[in-house]
């Protein structure tokens, strides 16, 4: 299990471009993939791991490493994730400092940024949309639509820390449900 | 947060110079991974090589974890909670935000022209609506990327393959992808 860990979280981190929020899309493929875990409890620890500082995805690998293997599945998942990035940086800083002047650098990542913005925007919707028990009219959908509007507002417009966001969205959430 | 590594790194230490932090943003911006993680490495493989960058790795990383491992500790304690399920629904509300706002600043940074924002339409159409592995989706970016910005050239047209950087703009080039 450990093995299988490390090896699924080397590949999801091989491919992490766009880190973050992209990343969750890939991470769910997987999952679903090996039948690791289900949608719901998959978005729980995405919420957990939205919680913590540090970045959404390893946040992630480190809580879905935890409920496979305890301990040592979360170090395996945590390094997985970390051990691609660390690599390429290291070779892109020997080798490739001029990387991004590169012609064929450019129009790859001109190409891949509008993937991104799509994993991005899939896993926005996949996350709005799960763990919704009831009909769209329901009291619970009023209130979570009421917090994420708020919250829009708040980071997008008036560049609220997240943090403050968070905490504030559950006190709402305590007063709401 | 490329704010916050720049105060600390430039001014603070004077372990870099402005122009190496240049190599630095675009380097962890370009990689793999996370900004923050990727600069750690970039900054510690320099001032100590590869040791110095498992160092600067695992520093940053070591609190994150710990505090993934205190919140997940603290939901098992509160389990049937009510108050803490009604707080936990809040933050879902609040995370399914903070992408969206993910999105939307990805989406100023990407969508250039048509061809990004096709490109941007039909990645979303396949997640949706196909198994499709995202694997294939980045690669098929990049390939992409490459074919229109030849066939653009080849056609007389000028491209902008990205979004012009000014000072001010560093963080939508490479928006804060991690909170």
């Amino acid at each position: 299990m450990l093995w299988e860990l490390l090896l699924v979280f080397i590949k999801v981190g091989l491919v992490s471009f766009g880190g973050g929020y992209a990343v969750i899309t890939l991470i769910q493929r997987e999952v679903s993939e090996k039948g690791w875990m289900g949608s719901g409890a998959f978005q729980e620890i995405v919420s957990l791991a939205g919680m913590a500082p540090g970045s959404i995805a390893t946040n992630t690998a480190t809580l879905i490493g935890y409920s496979k293997a305890g301990l040592g599945g979360a170090i395996a998942a945590t390094v997985g994730i970390i051990l691609p990035s660390l690599i390429i940086v290291i070779c892109i800083a020997v080798f490739f400092l001029k990387l991004q002047s590169n012609d064929w650098v450019r129009s790859s990542f001109y190409g891949l940024r509008p993937i991104v913005t799509g994993l991005i925007l899939y896993a926005a919707v996949h996350f709005a949309f799960s763990g919704q028990s009831g009909s769209w009219l329901s009291w619970t959908m009023a209130g979570s639509l009421l917090i994420c509007g708020g919250c829009l507002v708040l980071v997008a417009k008036y560049k609220v820390h997240p943090f403050a966001v968070i905490l504030l969205s559950a006190v709402a959430g305590i007063v709401i449900f | 947060m490329i704010a916050t590594i720049e105060e600390e790194i430039v001014r603070k230490k004077g372990w870099m110079n402005e122009e190496e932090m240049g190599d630095m943003i675009s380097v962890s911006g370009s990689a793999p991974g996370g900004v923050a993680v990727n600069s750690a490495t970039f900054i510690g493989y320099r001032l100590g090589g590869v040791a110095g960058a498992v160092a600067a790795v695992t520093a940053i990383t070591l609190p994150t974890f710990l505090i993934v491992f205190l919140l997940s500790g603290l939901r098992l304690l509160f389990k049937d909670n009510v108050k803490v399920e009604a707080a936990l629904k809040g933050i879902h509300a609040a995370v399914a935000a903070l992408i969206i706002v993910a999105a939307g600043k990805m989406w100023k940074a990407s969508v250039l022209d048509a061809a990004t924002f096709v490109l941007v339409a039909v990645s979303l159409a396949l997640l949706l609506f196909t198994q499709i592995h995202p694997f294939y989706l980045i690669v098929g970016g990049l390939t992409a990327g490459v074919l229109v910005v030849l066939y653009k050239k080849k056609q007389g047209m000028s491209v902008v393959t990205e979004k012009v950087r000014t000072e001010e703009r560093r963080d939508l080039q490479f928006p804060e992808y991690y909170i």
